[in-house]
């Protein structure tokens, strides 16, 4: 009984209903540090002082001192740290030497067997989608949490109709409108080309997405947000960038699983050379094209009107 | 390979992919994904510390199905399961204690981003202990950093902008340092994988080749993780990017993001440079003077301010001069105090984190200390967490710091040389925390009548919940120290 009603007492404390040091305390009412009109008027006077001269920069000696020690300081550490970095640059062992540490076993690997192993031909996509793909996941989520980070920055909510430099739509400039319109088309064919082709030939998911983000932007220069929302929304981007990521991760998973625990991955590698070979490599091109592809564009449209 | 050795594997992936789930959902929605992410990754790992701790070794997992120097791996052992389990508590308890302000503070149509960036920030931390491989944690340092930026920002007030842009140019500052230092670390190696370096490195110093460029790279990774850990000299965007940023954000920047970091270095130095060599290059003593001066400098900034949150953040800087002071000491057992030292701070700065915006949630917002007087009366729960959390801090037996300055002056005791400095430092530091802890602990607990109203327990359930656990976390890391000293004695030697 005793103890049932302490733990009421002590919930009813814990609540603030119930307070059994409330009148029995000491109340110190808190000073607020006032000083005497007098003061207070001396003290107004002297910080209207203070940033008159602290803002009168022709003048203040200090200020001005400061600010040539500052950037003799600086220079003089720059160069002491350029200095520093050329010394080791010259101390490093000579480039293109073929004695060098890093001409080893890691590199004959990627070169000889390369695309024996991964199906590539072109061995630097093999190596960033196959040998280390991992880096290359962690590389993808760089771009998406970029931006979520712009879009937390800029994004700027609907219902609130803030002006965007939309009003000034559309230019209808006929010599950006025609080049446009006989360049965009070849862009789009040639960076769909590169990823595509990103285990055959030099390019990839990168190069290629970077290519297809430039044509939508120099799309939407020439024809405005009107046109291009027809095809890309915010909407489409969260969920383009959604199943790309998604697609990578998961496929990823799965081979990093089958591999580490030894099992057969069961995807087939195909003839080198063939457009569809090389395993998982060509549909990771395709989502990290995508997810290139629609970052670049989200920045720019995000830094134009906040959103999409 | 059992099925257990995959979990460390699976608790990267799922903290990645939860981070792509949650863009396409609600607030709520991504809410809730995060909390099961949360609890599951800590779950997992727990598995994975009890298997590693029976196993008695370390084991690695390849991430493809190539073998190490080719393609990727990671590497578990009891101190990276320890350390995630750890993580994953830290960052459960922070995002409940402060849910209520980050609802308020931020827009409802951005929070699902807040757990967007919580989710991608938890994994990459997770990736950052459980590497091998340097190049992999560049590019999840990367991810760490941006996330970080976000999460700063997501309040949007002048303040938190300026805080992010400091603390990105500062960051960033360091990433390029870092990497500058592993592109030559792997001119002068020829490998990414921490233990070939390791041999290669080791094989350089013996023949004394290359000693000048090894000690400058050395150098240059050391500086890098130093600036994003914010030590003493480098420690200018603390206070704002902890001080305005949302409570969970500082309680999950101050007590992970910069401890990832440490952890990283601390990788570096066993399992990339080698210990010896290290110590051989001096740079531990450059790091020992460096974290003395944190720890003084820390802690005179902490004791001049007004504001409650920038006075947590600037002891924040002095922790890290602590652990960077045991890091410097250049043995085992200061090395043992200093990783112990980043669970120990972990735990105390979330609770004190979390505790402080409880007090200034029952003083009307304000942050001034003029305005918190009487606050532990108004919210007693807080006032409680806050008093233990100072007391931990100050290094009152039981609690959490007092280990963490018992294990540094025992470090000390077995080097001679730096005997003196760190006793001498060790309690400057200690008085002077207890000057500004002590103080704001009496300040809070001085009766006063006020205009503001008191938060009741039933209104606070969830903060109440995180508050009571983050004390008794700290209470188990104070009186039941032996396991997690052990933990990270026999962690340390798989570093090997």
């Amino acid at each position: 009984m005793k103890n049932k009603e302490r733990k009421s007492r002590f919930l009813q404390w814990l609540d603030g209903e119930k307070d059994i040091y409330a009148g029995n305390m000491e109340m110190r009412p808190q000073k607020e540090y006032i000083s005497s009109p007098k003061l207070l008027s001396r003290q107004e006077h002297e910080r209207r002082l203070l940033t008159e001269r602290a803002n009168d920069v022709e003048h203040n000696r200090v200020y001005r001192l400061y600010k040539a020690a500052y950037r003799v300081l600086a220079l003089v550490f720059c160069l002491s740290f350029i200095f520093l970095l050329l010394l080791e640059v010259s101390w490093l062992p000579p480039v293109g030497s073929a004695a060098n540490p890093d001409n080893n076993e890691v590199s004959a690997r990627y070169i000889e067997k390369g695309m024996q192993e991964t199906g590539a031909v072109n061995i630097v996509t093999g190596m960033i989608l196959d040998y280390r793909a991992f880096d290359t996941l962690g590389e993808s989520h760089v771009l998406f949490v970029a931006t979520i980070t712009v879009l937390v920055l800029l994004r700027k909510d609907k219902g609130k109709k803030e002006d965007n430099d939309r009003v000034y739509e559309p230019k209808n400039d006929t010599i950006l409108q025609k080049v446009a319109f006989i360049l965009v088309p070849m862009i789009m064919i040639f960076g769909i080309y590169i990823i595509l082709n990103g285990h055959l030939s030099p390019g990839g998911g990168f190069s290629g997405g970077a290519i297809i983000g430039a044509g939508l932007i120099l799309y939407l220069n020439a024809f405005g947000f009107a046109k291009t929302e027809r095809f890309f929304t915010e909407k489409t981007y969260k969920i383009v960038s959604f199943c790309a990521l998604s697609f990578y991760c998961l496929a990823k998973s799965y081979s990093f699983y089958t591999g580490a625990n030894g099992l057969e991955s069961g995807i087939p590698l195909g003839t080198p050379g063939a457009i569809l070979s090389s395993g998982l490599i060509l549909p990771l091109n395709i989502c990290v094209g995508l997810v290139v592809a629609c970052t670049m564009y989200a920045f720019y449209a995000i830094f134009r009107k906040g959103g999409f | 390979m059992t099925f257990v050795q995959n979990f460390p594997f699976i608790s990267i992936i799922v903290s990645l992919f939860s981070g792509a789930v949650s863009s396409i959902l609600s607030g709520r929605t991504a809410r809730v994904i995060n909390r099961i992410v949360v609890i599951t990754v800590a779950i997992l790992s727990a598995v994975t510390l009890a298997y590693t701790w029976r196993t008695g070794t370390s084991y690695v997992f390849w991430m493809g199905h190539f073998p190490a120097p080719f393609g990727n791996e990671i590497r578990v052992g009891v101190l990276e399961a320890g350390m995630a389990v750890f993580f994953c508590l830290i960052v459960l308890l922070s995002l409940w204690g402060g849910r209520e302000h980050m609802e308020m503070e931020v827009e409802e149509s951005k929070q699902n981003y807040y757990y967007i960036l919580t989710n991608l920030l938890l994994c990459s931390l997770l990736a950052l202990v459980y590497t091998n491989d340097l190049f992999t944690a560049y590019v999840f340092v990367e991810i760490n950093t941006i996330s970080a930026c976000g999460l700063i920002m997501i309040t949007q007030t002048g303040r938190t902008i300026e805080a992010a842009v400091r603390y990105m140019i500062m960051s960033l500052l360091g990433s390029g340092l870092l990497l500058m230092g592993l592109c030559i670390l792997y001119d002068l190696t020829g490998h990414l994988l921490m233990s070939n370096i390791q041999e290669a490195v080791a094989v350089l110093h013996a023949s004394g080749e290359y000693t000048i460029p090894l000690t400058i790279t050395i150098g240059l990774v050391t500086v890098g993780l130093a600036i994003k850990s914010a030590l003493f000299p480098f420690h200018t965007w603390v206070p704002d990017a902890y001080g305005y940023s949302t409570a969970s954000s500082a309680a999950i920047l101050s007590g992970l993001v910069s401890k990832g970091y440490i952890f990283l270095l601390i990788k570096i130095i066993y399992r990339v440079i080698g210990f010896e060599t290290f110590h051989d290059t001096k740079i531990v003593n450059v790091l020992f003077v460096f974290g003395l001066a944190g720890m003084i400098f820390g802690s005179l900034s902490a004791i001049k301010e007004n504001n409650i949150r920038r006075m947590i953040a600037f002891s924040s800087v002095a922790q890290i001069g602590y652990i960077y002071m045991g890091i410097g000491m250049g043995t085992q057992a200061g090395m043992v105090a200093a990783v112990f030292h980043i669970f120990s701070h972990a735990a105390t700065k979330a609770l004190l984190f979390i505790a402080g915006v409880g007090l200034t949630d029952a003083s009307g917002n304000n942050v001034q200390f003029i305005h918190l007087t009487g606050a532990a009366y108004r919210n007693k729960i807080a006032g409680v967490a806050f008093a233990a959390g100072s007391l931990s801090m100050v290094g009152m037996p039981l609690l959490s710091g007092f280990i963490s300055k018992l294990l540094f002056a025992q470090a000390a005791v077995q080097n001679q040389g730096k005997l003196l400095p760190t006793m001498i430092v060790l309690a400057l530091s200690t008085i002077l925390n207890a000057i500004y802890f002590i103080k704001t602990v009496i300040r809070i607990y001085t009766p006063t009548e006020s205009d503001y109203e008191g938060r009741a327990l039933s209104s606070q359930k969830l903060f109440a919940v995180s508050a009571v656990l983050l004390v008794v976390l700290n209470l188990y890391l104070g009186s039941m120290s032996q396991f997690l000293v052990d933990l990270i004695e026999k962690g340390l030697g798989m570093f090997a």
